[in-house]
């Protein structure tokens, strides 16, 4: 713990020392604005639910929680602080985990920040708060698991663009891995169990379970075990870049 | 105490470092020289923990540096080369991170940033974001952030590059001052600062160390050690060249003509003999117009440039 607060506090104080934090908390509340209202109708729905904000939550991630973790590593190891970083007498997991915590604080941040839109829905009708509770949670949970994936990437470059690039396309395939679009690549070649457990690494699948009100500890441990690899991934990653 | 055996550092291809061996005791402040690309920063690198040897040992008060990094680390105060810092922090916000993650709370913490801000002269510019600050402030941060938690091992990668002058100055007695209760290893480009705080040298080239010694012991090894210059008129120097060429202890002299007219001679000595009383005596028999007469220490640029290769002759095998 006592290695793990100061690199957690100086990473957290980072976003908010440049606009970044404050550009990126106005368009997230911005996007999911306007996908709730205007794409997906919220009003016209007659439904006393966020199931159409929740809905949007994945495909507005792939793009905002890569635009987070690219700068974790990449802007140290451009500005040469990494060195200064891992000279310091730190674990390397108090560092990976600690620059992963911020990077989630701040996510968490700027989901609760999403907070009118709950009492708008209890002001207009009597939405079950269980299942939005519960959305919200899974929510915050899978944005985890794309910073993990984000940071790892971004542990392996130098280059913010690249590292954003990069989380981008990973995340999407995690995002739709039970989609044809995936799955297709695999068929007829693989056998039945790879296809499974590819299919069973779709980040739509497991969010949509708990969006339904139902928290199933078999997700829960999927997003779970899904943010400690890639955080193994982010120090194996770190370490491999030392022996040049 | 810092002990390295047989460190060498591979970068594909590439050997960066080849097979070092050196032990730096408490006391000592070893200047690291080298030209660009000898492999300094390199091996400072490997000491600190910030890349992985490809073979060999480092080990800092007793603790191995790849086994037992946590307790090594917490040893060395290091300050990389260019000073790295956390630009979008000020100074005090930054050095308050480096005492927290070093293990100091609260109130020592404070103490500690204060005492190390001191140190470094950087009261004027506390509160301001280290992205703002002029180069010398930057270096100086990043010395406060090396000696903060009094760290009985320091390394430093160019420590006084980018300063003035004065602050070369300030630098150079803080590490004198610290000298006697520390092991420090210091790069440098700058000879001069050799002779000013070190108590030893080291010069490596490509990935080996070539000379290792005192500066003085160093110095001997310059063909300019124990060689006398004296600057005369420009008339006289054909004929003092004569004289003194005739002396059986010189075994040759050299001229510069200096802008002015008057012209340098300087006489090289036979394997280190004195010349100084015998020349003196010659040009006050000869009653040549002597400016300036002085005998030579030794030029350690002299030293440098005969002991490592130019970038020229870099890439053929050494």
């Amino acid at each position: 713990m006592r290695y793990l607060i100061p690199v957690f506090r100086r990473e957290f104080a980072a976003y908010f020392a440049t606009p970044l934090a404050y550009v990126f908390i106005v368009i997230f509340l911005f996007a999911m604005g306007a996908f709730t209202f205007y794409v997906g109708h919220f009003y016209d729905n007659g439904v006393a639910g966020l199931g159409v904000f929740f809905g949007y939550h994945p495909w507005l991630y792939l793009f905002l929680i890569p635009a987070i973790s690219m700068r974790l590593w990449a802007e140290e190891r451009r500005s040469g602080t990494i060195e200064l970083l891992l000279t310091l007498p730190l674990p390397l997991w108090a560092t990976v985990l600690g620059k992963f915590l911020a990077a989630w604080a701040f996510a968490g941040l700027a989901l609760a920040l999403t907070f009118p839109i709950w009492i708008t829905v209890n002001y207009l009708g009597r939405p079950d708060n269980g299942v939005i509770f519960a959305s919200y949670l899974g929510s915050f949970l899978m944005a985890g698991a794309y910073l993990s994936i984000g940071a790892s990437i971004s542990a392996a470059t130098r280059n913010q663009v690249i590292a954003f690039v990069i989380s981008l396309v990973v995340c999407f395939l995690f995002t739709i891995s039970g989609a044809p679009l995936v799955l297709d690549f695999f068929r007829g070649w693989a056998p039945l169990l790879l296809i499974d457990a590819v299919s069973s690494f779709s980040f739509l699948t497991h969010f949509t379970a708990i969006t339904a009100g139902v928290i199933d500890f078999r997700d829960v441990l999927f997003f779970a075990t899904l943010i400690a690899l890639f955080l193994t991934i982010n120090v194996v990653v770190v370490d491999l870049k030392k022996s040049g | 105490m810092i002990e390295i055996a047989g460190l060498t550092k591979r970068f594909g291809l590439v050997e960066a470092v080849r097979g070092i061996d050196l032990a730096v005791r408490k006391g000592e402040v070893l200047g690291f020289l080298g030209p660009n690309g000898a492999g300094k920063s390199t091996t400072m690198k490997m000491i600190t923990g910030y890349l992985a040897p490809s073979s060999g040992t480092v080990r800092v008060l007793g603790h191995d540096i790849e086994n037992d990094t946590i307790a090594a680390q917490a040893a060395i105060g290091y300050l990389p080369e260019g000073a790295p810092a956390y630009g979008d922090m000020t100074a005090r916000q930054f050095l308050t991170f480096i005492a927290e993650v070093r293990g100091f709370v609260g109130g020592g913490a404070k103490l500690r940033v204060e005492e190390a801000a001191a140190k470094t002269a950087l009261a004027s510019v506390f509160d301001q974001p280290i992205d703002t600050l002029s180069k010398g402030f930057k270096r100086r941060v990043g010395l406060a952030q090396a000696i903060l938690h009094d760290p009985p091992v320091l390394i430093m990668d160019e420590p006084t590059d980018g300063l003035d002058p004065n602050q070369k100055h300030a630098v150079r007695g803080l590490l004198r001052d610290m000298a006697p209760e520390k092991t420090i290893i210091v790069s440098t480009h700058l000879l001069e600062e050799v002779e000013a705080v070190c108590t030893r040298a080291v010069i490596i080239d490509r990935g080996r160390i070539v000379a290792d010694g005192t500066p003085t012991q160093l110095l001997a090894r310059s063909r300019y050690h124990n060689a006398v210059t004296l600057t005369l008129a420009g008339s006289e120097v054909a004929e003092a060249e004569k004289r003194l060429g005739a002396i059986d202890k010189i075994e040759s002299t050299e001229t510069l003509k200096r802008s002015d007219g008057s012209v340098q001679l300087t006489a090289f000595p036979k394997s280190g003999a004195l010349l100084i009383e015998e020349v003196s005596a010659v040009a006050a028999a000869e009653k040549w117009q002597v400016q300036e007469l002085y005998a030579e220490a030794g030029r350690l640029d002299d030293v440098f440039r005969s002991l490592t290769t130019p970038d020229s002759r870099r890439s053929e095998a050494p």
